[in-house]
């Protein structure tokens, strides 16, 4: 258990080395105040929008701009240590592998959760000192909500990029199927479940249709965020679909959590299996 | 205290149908420094990896001091284990000191032992900047400070002077005669390593997974029986130095005006010298014992030799295994 956390401290420290942890951090922070304050430039004026408009812009953007980031902070988790020699030294100290890879799951679980808290967090606090929010209790929950539903994003990819770590003997494998388990997840799920639908002439039945979504962590994300606002709905593209299901919130978030613990879970199966 | 560090009893590995290490046996006393050389892929590392517990042996039985490596006491072991992989590039980004302290920690060790540690290898002066900027060596004495945290027992060595300077090489080698005094028992493990006859006890020479030849250079020596070379300054010819020196089997060859080369049978050594020593002919004489890369050389051909029964053999095994198969 010390070892995990040492294990997980170093990883953390890297990430703060590194800038990692200053760089994500920026760039949700800016990504967040220039939508507010720009997200309605469109219709012709500038100045903070409603935080409804605000959300789910933000959503529709950190739903590429998330898992592309977590999977870089941690395709190279495993293999990388492999490739300079130091797993194979890791794995004559006294810990297991289950350690090992836990401890470096923390902490770069760490780096992105605390960007993510400080990145948007720091937006949030901006926006409600600056704009004119006539209710500061729903920027707060509506906010909250979008952090944790974010991290839980981030943490599902990097559950991925572990199991991809793993699951290769070279780095430069690791960044290519890194890529494309973003294209698929991101990209082409939803454009193959458009295909279904349409395809079908719109047979597919409406409960199907959600759990289908259920498949995608970044549709949980995007329905966690849309169901929040009804006003939001129109925008939504997709997952608005999933948002008049009424899913609730914590199933949601449930769903999201299994996709932190799934890929995790078989990159840890993988990782003891694994020839040194 | 008189059990073995290390004791590996017909050991064999196999991956899939490739047999990377056979029928292997070994035994490692405390306080003793053992070379284990071979070529590429002559199965030291698959040793090294056996004896560290990473993998499971096909065959055979391991002991670590008197346990199974891979077993549940293993971590008890491996706090007093230190090794030096291979190639190791340690953490770029961080410095001496931050690397050995993150090991030093992992081994369950406070960070008061990295200064001293540090200084033992001589890196006091760059241990707060970063690997990056380090030098192979300096790479390589960051590595074996990382080996010697917590006063292991045992240490294991992969390759630990490649790309070592001349100077550096010998400081590294008066740091396993330390060792050895100390009562700690070292594996280096290399292709071939000149010099280092003097500062190993035996040697285990290693061939596409067999054990060719293991014993103290001497033993090694006497088993491979070649010969020692004899420089000599004279003005005596070939044929009357190979006239009077026959009776002892002795090979003579010219390298140059007044310079000779005798091959003696190790037996006939003494003889040869006391009637070279008596000779007013002979100016000045060298003696140069066969090398243990020669040695390597010797047992290594035999592998060819063994390889060219082994098949034969294995063929004529293998046919009534096939036809039931």
């Amino acid at each position: 258990m010390r070892s995990l956390l040492i294990v997980a401290g170093k990883e953390f420290r890297d990430g703060l080395r590194n800038r990692w942890v200053l760089a994500i951090t920026l760039v949700f922070g800016l990504l967040a105040i220039g939508l507010a304050y720009f997200g309605a430039a469109a219709s012709g004026q500038v100045g903070f929008t409603q935080v409804s408009t605000t959300i789910v812009s933000l959503s529709s953007l950190a739903v590429f701009l998330i898992p592309l980031i977590a999977l870089m902070l941690a395709y190279d988790s495993i293999v990388g240590e492999d490739e300079q020699g130091t797993l194979l030294l890791l794995l004559t100290y006294p810990m297991s592998r289950v350690e090992i890879l836990v401890g470096k799951f923390l902490g770069h679980a760490a780096i992105l959760g605390v960007s993510t808290l400080v990145g948007f967090g720091v937006a949030g606090a901006i926006i409600a000192a600056l704009g004119s929010v006539e209710q500061l209790g729903e920027l707060v929950a509506a906010l909250a909500l979008f952090i944790l539903s974010a991290m839980l994003l981030g943490w599902a990819f990097i559950g991925f990029a572990y199991l991809i770590s793993v699951s290769v003997a070279e780095k430069s494998k690791a960044a290519g199927i890194a890529l494309v388990v973003w294209f698929l997840f991101v990209i082409v799920f939803d454009l193959a479940l458009l295909g279904v639908l349409v395809g079908t002439g719109g047979q597919v039945s409406e409960g199907l249709f959600h759990y289908l979504l259920l498949l995608n962590p970044t549709d949980i994300f995007r329905i966690v965020n849309l169901t929040f606002f009804e006003a939001a709905r129109t925008q939504a593209g997709l997952a608005s679909i999933g948002a008049n299901a009424g899913l609730h919130p914590a199933l949601l978030i449930g769903a999201l959590l299994a996709w932190v613990v799934i890929p995790l879970g078989l990159a840890l199966w993988v990782f003891r299996r694994r020839e040194i | 205290m008189t059990q073995p560090v290390i004791e590996m009893h017909a050991v064999g590995k196999r991956f899939g149908k490739l047999t990377v290490l056979d029928e292997v046996s070994l035994t490692l006393a405390e306080g003793e420094v053992l070379g284990l050389m071979g070529h590429n892929g002559a199965g030291k590392s698959t040793s090294m990896k056996l004896i560290l517990g990473l993998i499971r042996p096909t065959r055979g039985e391991i002991k670590v001091f008197g346990h199974d490596p891979g077993g549940t006491e293993a971590n008890d072991m491996r706090l007093r284990l230190g090794y030096l992989p291979e190639n190791v590039q340690f953490y770029e980004q961080l410095s001496g000191f931050e690397v050995l302290d993150y090991f030093a920690r992992l081994k369950r060790i406070g960070t008061s032992v990295v200064a001293p540690l540090l200084e033992r290898v001589g890196l006091t002066h760059a241990m707060h900047r970063r690997v990056k900027t380090y030098s192979k060596g300096m790479r390589q004495r960051l590595g074996l400070a990382q080996a010697l945290i917590g006063e292991p027992r045992l240490i294991l060595l992969d390759e630990p002077t490649v790309g070592l300077d001349p100077m550096a090489t010998r400081d590294f080698y008066g740091m396993v005669d330390e060792l050895r005094a100390k009562g700690v028992s070292v594996i280096l493990c290399s292709h071939v390593l000149p010099g280092v006859e003097r500062h190993i006890d035996r040697a285990a020479i290693l061939g596409q997974g067999r054990m060719l030849a293991s014993g103290s250079i001497e033993e090694l020596r006497q088993a491979a029986d070649l010969p020692l070379l004899v420089r000599l300054r004279t003005t005596r010819t070939r044929e009357s130095l190979a006239e009077s020196l026959h009776p002892y089997g002795v090979q003579v060859a010219m390298l140059g005006k007044e310079r000779a080369e005798l091959e003696v049978p190790v037996g006939a050594k003494m003889a040869v010298l006391r009637s070279l020593m008596d000779d007013p002919e002979v100016v000045d004489l060298d003696l140069e014992p066969p090398t243990l890369e020669s040695l390597y050389a010797y047992f290594d051909a035999t592998l060819e030799t063994r390889r060219e029964s082994k098949t034969f053999s294995a063929a004529t095994r293998n046919t009534p295994q096939e036809v039931s198969a």
